[in-house]
């Protein structure tokens, strides 16, 4: 376009366009790095604080008063704050006299207990107890401070949620039902958009108004006869109802209307010539397809099989009806589900787990995002 | 998790090759089964026959998954809930006295009225600015990237947006923590009415401004550049060139992606059953079938007549295409 674009119209699409792609993104990013934190950082301070670093108040207990010594008079006992299991606390921001109020002067100040002693805690962690008179207890005295802690980001939340959380399984189990569901229907579907782009038959036209038809059929419809059926069949012949070839099959079923409408559109689109010259030759419908057709359809091939790889990996409704909820059959977007029914506040859990169940999608879409747009494109304004 | 692994593949295994089988099996029996006959014309009996075998798999899918079921479960709709005895009309006047219903009914309405719409204008938006702008391939991939994103993972990211910490604990959901910083008082925001579905119906416009952004996209290429420098020479603004020969231009590709997400919206499901169930007036027609068909027992009537006013709705877009594909087909 040539108009002429002065610095005000120009500076205020850049911001809109800023605008909108930071609302576009904040919620995901707050997922992704949610799933990275500390479970209790995570549970306690919102996410876009993840990288300041964060104050935590506790407390810590002295040396034992039988190692006190008397130093002008005073009796002293030192050291270094240290956790129970050792470590030492360093970064001291604040500390007070009682845990009313653990961050009542900075450190390296000095404060008056009730009892009459004074304490001094430094940043490093060191402190010093002080008393006119002999310190008893038989136990160290508490000291309330806040100390610092530098942002920590852990894949802890993804271990835990790999091996103690059935995400793993449910990965595999999603594989397991996306692969088949997804590479099926292309064959079946490439077959089938051959013969209505250049195969004679009876009713071809009429015949292909009704897949145009079944593109918009929801799939309400076809649940209930389909649990009915399947429970028949299953006890007729005696096996499970809900298994990994029943759900192939419903995803085959529903995903082909738009297979077939997107591979004949395009396979309509190549060059009669070439394909009659084949012919002429004495070549086969099966030999012209599968050595002619099939290989020029690729990008049509391609743009449909990731329409159908994100639907079948991103669906709950069919995984939900056909297929068990147990551990060996459940996919990860019911397994979501269900934990954000039981684990609704466990946010580590769930952030972590629906990383895992979008990340896959997610490099497919971006690797291939030209097919796909190519896909969407054909799919709809042609239509 | 190794043995689990191996049968998976295995079951991967099989199901694809029983295709391929299939499709090369036919091809060869049919070949090898006519050559042998003594018909003389038997090159045209194979080419009778053959685009059957193509179509055959195809054909027998769609009818046993999508065509038989509508009429199967139009002929549920009229019977008691496990099937067994005819009611008549009974579970529609039911359905169209059942409070709970006219909720739903409201709420599609809204969905389908706010959805649609909001999504549309914002992927035109995008569509728009992103041609002018110097990162308009990365704002474009980043506003696209939801549509890889299950519904369920969708509602994960917004329930975590929307999260609720008692009042006087610190908001780590960010829509409370920005209220809080506003000076307002946060609130357990999906439980309150019409605000609530609102927010659903955000996480719905997220996901889908990307796809219509993209449609939208491709048409604003198309539209022929004279008819805009033909404008600029008479003297047309920004405002002007868009409005007034942009947007007619592509005013039936804004049509098709609205009416895409509009049966899109009539089929939700996921988001509302991750987020709310239903519960607190959010109900849609899609997850109170699903409710209806797995309540107890299961009610298959009344999910069945639910799943049909579905059907019912999408039908004038559905006869739509096929006439708009009949014109299409003819003007060829």
């Amino acid at each position: 376009m040539s108009t002429k674009t002065s610095f005000l119209p120009r500076f205020f699409n850049g911001t809109a366009l800023t605008a909108l792609v930071i609302l576009w993104l904040v919620p995901t990013l707050g997922l992704f790095v949610s799933s990275i934190r500390d479970k209790d950082a995570l549970a306690s301070s919102g996410w876009w604080t993840a990288f300041n670093a964060s104050t935590q108040t506790t407390f810590a207990r002295t040396q034992l008063p039988s190692t006190q010594q008397l130093i002008d008079g005073q009796y002293i006992l030192s050291g270094q704050l240290t956790a129970e299991d050792g470590t030492e606390y360093t970064n001291i921001l604040a500390f007070g006299a009682s845990s009313r109020d653990p961050q009542e002067v900075k450190a390296g100040d000095s404060v008056t207990l009730k009892n009459g002693a004074t304490l001094t805690v430094n940043t490093d962690g060191s402190y010093v107890y002080s008393d006119d008179s002999e310190i008893k207890g038989s136990r160290g005295k508490r000291i309330f401070f806040a100390y610092g802690q530098p942002p920590r980001f852990t894949l802890e939340n993804y271990e835990n949620v790999l091996t103690k959380g059935k995400i793993g399984q449910a990965f595999l189990n999603t594989m397991a039902v996306t692969i088949p569901a997804t590479v099926i229907p292309v064959l079946i579907a490439a077959f089938a958009a051959y013969a209505f782009s250049w195969m004679q038959f009876a009713g071809r036209e009429w015949l292909f108004a009704v897949v145009i038809g079944l593109l918009v059929v929801p799939l309400q419809t076809s649940l209930v006869p389909l649990l009915r059926l399947y429970a028949d069949i299953g006890q007729m012949f005696g096996f499970e109802a809900k298994g990994y070839p029943g759900v192939w099959m419903a995803h085959t079923g529903f995903g082909l209307p738009l297979a077939i409408y997107l591979m004949r559109n395009y396979m309509k689109s190549l060059p009669a010539d070439l394909i009659e010259s084949a012919r002429v030759d004495g070549a086969s419908h099966f030999q012209v397809f599968t050595r002619i057709i099939l290989p020029l359809s690729l990008p049509a091939l391609a743009s449909f099989t990731i329409f159908q790889f994100l639907w079948v990996w991103n669906d709950l409704l069919v995984a939900l009806v056909f297929l068990g909820q147990g551990e060996d059959q459940i996919v990860l977007t019911a397994q979501l589900r269900a934990l954000l029914g039981t684990r609704g506040s466990n946010w580590e859990v769930l952030t972590s787990g629906a990383f895992i169940s979008i990340i896959l999608p997610l490099i497919v879409f971006f690797a291939l995002q030209r097919y796909f747009v190519r896909g969407l494109v054909a799919g709809s304004v042609k239509g | 998790m190794t043995e689990q692994i191996y049968s998976a593949l295995i079951a991967i295994l099989i199901g694809v090759s029983a295709v391929i089988i299939y499709f090369w099996g036919s091809n060869w029996i049919l070949d090898a089964l006519v050559s042998r006959s003594s018909r003389a014309n038997k090159e045209v009996l194979r080419e009778k026959i053959r685009p059957w075998l193509f179509a055959g798999p195809a054909m027998f899918f769609l009818t046993l998954y999508l065509v038989y079921p509508v009429f199967e479960t139009l002929w549920l709709s009229f019977q008691n809930a496990d099937s067994t005895e005819f009611v008549g009309w009974s579970n529609y006047t039911w359905l169209f006295s059942d409070r709970q219903f006219h909720i739903t009914l409201r709420n599609n309405v809204l969905w389908l009225i706010i959805v649609p719409t909001l999504s549309t204008v914002f992927g035109l938006a995008v569509a728009v600015l992103a041609d002018r702008a110097k990162f308009g391939t990365v704002a474009k991939s980043i506003i696209f990237m939801p549509m890889a994103i299950s519904f369920v993972g969708a509602s994960v990211i917004w329930k975590f947006v929307y999260h609720y910490n008692g009042e006087g604990d610190v908001q780590i959901g960010i829509l409370n923590a920005i209220v809080v910083a506003l000076g307002g008082e946060p609130a357990f925001w999906l439980s309150t009415e019409i605000w609530n579905s609102v927010l659903l119906m955000i996480i719905l416009i997220w996901v889908q401004t990307g796809f219509a952004m993209v449609i939208l996209g491709a048409a604003l290429r198309g539209v022929p550049e004279e008819t805009l420098e033909a404008a600029i020479i008479d003297g047309a603004n920004r405002r002007q060139l868009f409005f007034r020969i942009t947007l007619p231009q592509i005013m039936p590709t804004v049509i098709v992606v609205w009416t895409t997400i509009a049966i899109l919206v009539l089929k939700v499901f996921d988001i509302v059953l991750a987020m709310t169930n239903g519960q607190w007036e959010t109900q849609v027609l899609a997850n109170l079938m699903y409710d209806w068909m797995f309540r107890g027992a299961g009610d298959f009537g009344r999910g069945s007549a639910i799943a049909i006013i579905i059907m019912v709705s999408v039908t004038p877009i559905m006869a739509w295409n096929i006439y708009r594909f009949r014109k299409d087909e003819a003007g060829r």
